[in-house]
């Protein structure tokens, strides 16, 4: 009996360390948030004064509502679009299968390892041979299609599990395939589709490196890639700094407090499956 | 038993598969794909195309390409500031992936056994939370942290240990591991909350059968656990590794790839190459070395795992 409690001690212990340094970062940054702006404080302490206008300052320094309305109108371009694309072609590779979707699927497949790196330069001049450089389009489109091959994947997966007797009934009614597709199995696609979204939400938020390299005005970058502008601005200006790190995590972190569930299923699922 | 409880969760997508194929509309299929095959083709295919025809070619970006054989690939296998490149990112493997996957089975195993219901949801949701903010934001958070006067080195200082605090971030034998231990950080809950599920999944006749043997907590482990999870595994050390491999904002953001040539990992360096230096066709040659290694290190991998459903 006191070897398992001595187990269960040492177990706890282990297990709050690594909480702790879970928020570690997270605790430090806020401490340092509100410290005088401009001053170089130690890593966690508690000021004397705490300055809370920082929150405010850098809010104004970085321009945070025009960033925030820029990362959502990229997820409200990327999101919505990539999901549509990704279920139809997940219906058919799953459902209908065509002649050549083996095919078809393995060539989706080869993208779904691809680092972002390996196309980043060709994907610059092309862009730019589109004229979309320094527009949102340039984070966009490109963002849809580098999705394509895990979101497929997603709803192929969704699709083929479903039971075919299903499908068979709706036919006997005389159900014609698009009918079979919104009727029947879209509805029923639903959680496969609302984790997609999550998982497509969270990787668009953060995209960084196609925001740099594509679009040279923070304002119409995503959050990750204006926090980076932010900091090649204010980089020595810790608590700013700190301040402007913390209010440009906090929308993604407030929603997933809500959705906290849903996130922590979506993804691991998206991890698993990928 | 441990082969049933695999073939149990590939029975249903093999039920789909030998009951579909009685109708099959072939060209209306296609019309379904096109949308999703275009954009797909267009913003991935075309460009990694491209990455290959520019790795043969001396490019600045402005004038005439010049033929260039196979001079790139020669150099990002010579020169040493880009064979480096490779080989700090050979060490990030180790943390990105070794931390994680090793101490998540740990930490997985003592949730299993210790925690009641709602700890355990808490758990993981303060684990998955690294996950949820922008590489960028850790990085700066982390930068802090590992600075002269951060946290660390306050600690360091409080237990008698000034002598070895020092600016991790900045200092030439530390700077690496100390980014990997960032990525390990980044990857630690999500491998963590992985394992647990598949930890909750395995059959609990097989842990009688096992205490019924006579093993102890630790043969138990690598008797009944460590089997059964190999598809978690996998897919951990799928995931950690291509993290690894193209690490960038995390880099980007804490080191530059300093100090000196100290953290330089391929992403950073096909970044610069290419948008700093005007050496494209350098820049793509070295990328595309990227992508076949990446490829390399996840084939056996997934070999292995699929193997093991297989059976």
């Amino acid at each position: 009996m006191t070897e398992r409690r001595q187990e269960t001690l040492i177990s706890s212990v282990l297990l709050a360390a690594v909480f702790v340094v879970t928020l570690l970062p997270f605790a430090s940054l806020f401490t340092t948030a509100l410290h005088t702006s401009g001053t170089y404080p130690t890593g966690l302490s508690w000021p004397k004064h705490p300055q809370w206008h920082n929150f405010v300052d850098a809010f104004h320094a970085a321009d945070m509502g025009a960033i925030f309305l820029s990362s959502t109108s990229i997820v409200l371009g990327v999101v919505p679009v990539a999901i549509v694309l990704a279920t139809l072609a997940g219906f058919a590779l799953g459902h209908l299968r065509p002649r050549g979707g083996r095919a078809a699927f393995a060539v989706f497949l080869a993208g779904l390892t691809l680092p972002l790196e390996g196309v980043i330069v060709p994907l610059y001049y092309e862009i730019r041979d589109f004229h979309l450089l320094n527009t949102r389009f340039a984070i966009i489109l490109p963002l849809i299609g580098l999705y394509m091959p895990f979101a497929v994947y997603w709803m192929r997966a969704h699709f083929l599990a479903m039971p075919n007797e299903l499908s068979e009934a709706a036919r006997i009614d005389g159900a014609t395939t698009w009918q079979l597709f919104w009727r029947i199995h879209l509805p029923l696609a639903r959680p496969a589709v609302t984790a997609l979204g999550i998982l497509l939400t969270i990787w668009t938020w953060n995209q960084f490196l196609l925001a740099i390299v594509l679009v040279d005005d923070p304002k119409k970058r995503t959050m990750a890639g204006a926090l980076g502008a932010f900091q090649g601005q204010w980089g020595t200006n810790i608590p700013l700094l700190a301040a402007g790190a913390l209010l440009i995590l906090t929308p993604m972190l407030i929603v997933f407090l809500i959705f906290q569930r849903n996130f922590v299923v979506a993804l691991l699922q998206g991890s698993v499956k990928g | 038993m441990i082969q049933a409880v695999n073939t149990a969760t590939d029975s249903a997508p093999r039920r789909a598969l030998t009951t579909r194929a009685r109708h099959r509309p072939s060209h209306l299929g296609w019309l379904f794909l096109i949308p999703a095959l275009s954009v797909y083709g267009i913003f991935v295919l075309w460009p990694i195309l491209q990455t290959i025809r520019y790795s043969f070619y001396s490019w600045d970006g402005v004038d005439k390409p010049q033929w260039a054989g196979l001079r790139n690939f020669r150099a990002v296998f010579t020169d040493p500031q880009l064979t480096s490149t490779l080989v700090h990112v050979a060490e990030l493997i180790l943390f990105f992936t070794v931390i994680p996957v090793g101490l998540g089975l740990v930490l997985a195993a003592i949730m299993q056994r210790v925690t009641s219901r709602r700890v355990t949801s808490v758990a993981r949701a303060v684990l998955i939370l690294p996950q949820i903010v922008p590489l960028v934001a850790a990085g700066i958070a982390w930068s802090w942290v590992l600075s002269s006067s951060g946290v660390v080195n306050q600690v360091l200082q409080a237990i008698g240990l000034r002598h070895i605090t020092r600016a991790w971030l900045g200092d030439f034998t530390t700077a690496l591991p100390s980014v990997g231990l960032i990525g390990a950080w980044v990857l630690l809950g999500l491998c963590t909350v992985l394992l647990s599920v598949g930890m909750g999944k395995i059959d609990a006749s097989l842990y009688e059968a096992a205490v019924l043997d006579g093993a102890g907590r630790i043969r138990e482990f690598f008797a009944v656990t460590l089997p059964s999870l190999r598809n978690e595994i996998a897919v951990c050390v799928t995931v950690t590794m291509i993290s690894a491999l193209s690490a960038f904002d995390i880099v980007y953001i804490t080191t530059q790839g300093g100090p000196g040539n100290a953290t330089m990992v391929p992403g950073l360096k096909v970044y610069q190459l290419a948008f700093f230096n005007r050496q494209v066709g350098l820049a793509s040659a070295l990328a595309l070395v990227l992508m076949v290694i990446v490829i390399l290190c996840i084939m056996p991998v997934q070999s292995l795992s699929r193997r093991s459903g297989d059976e």
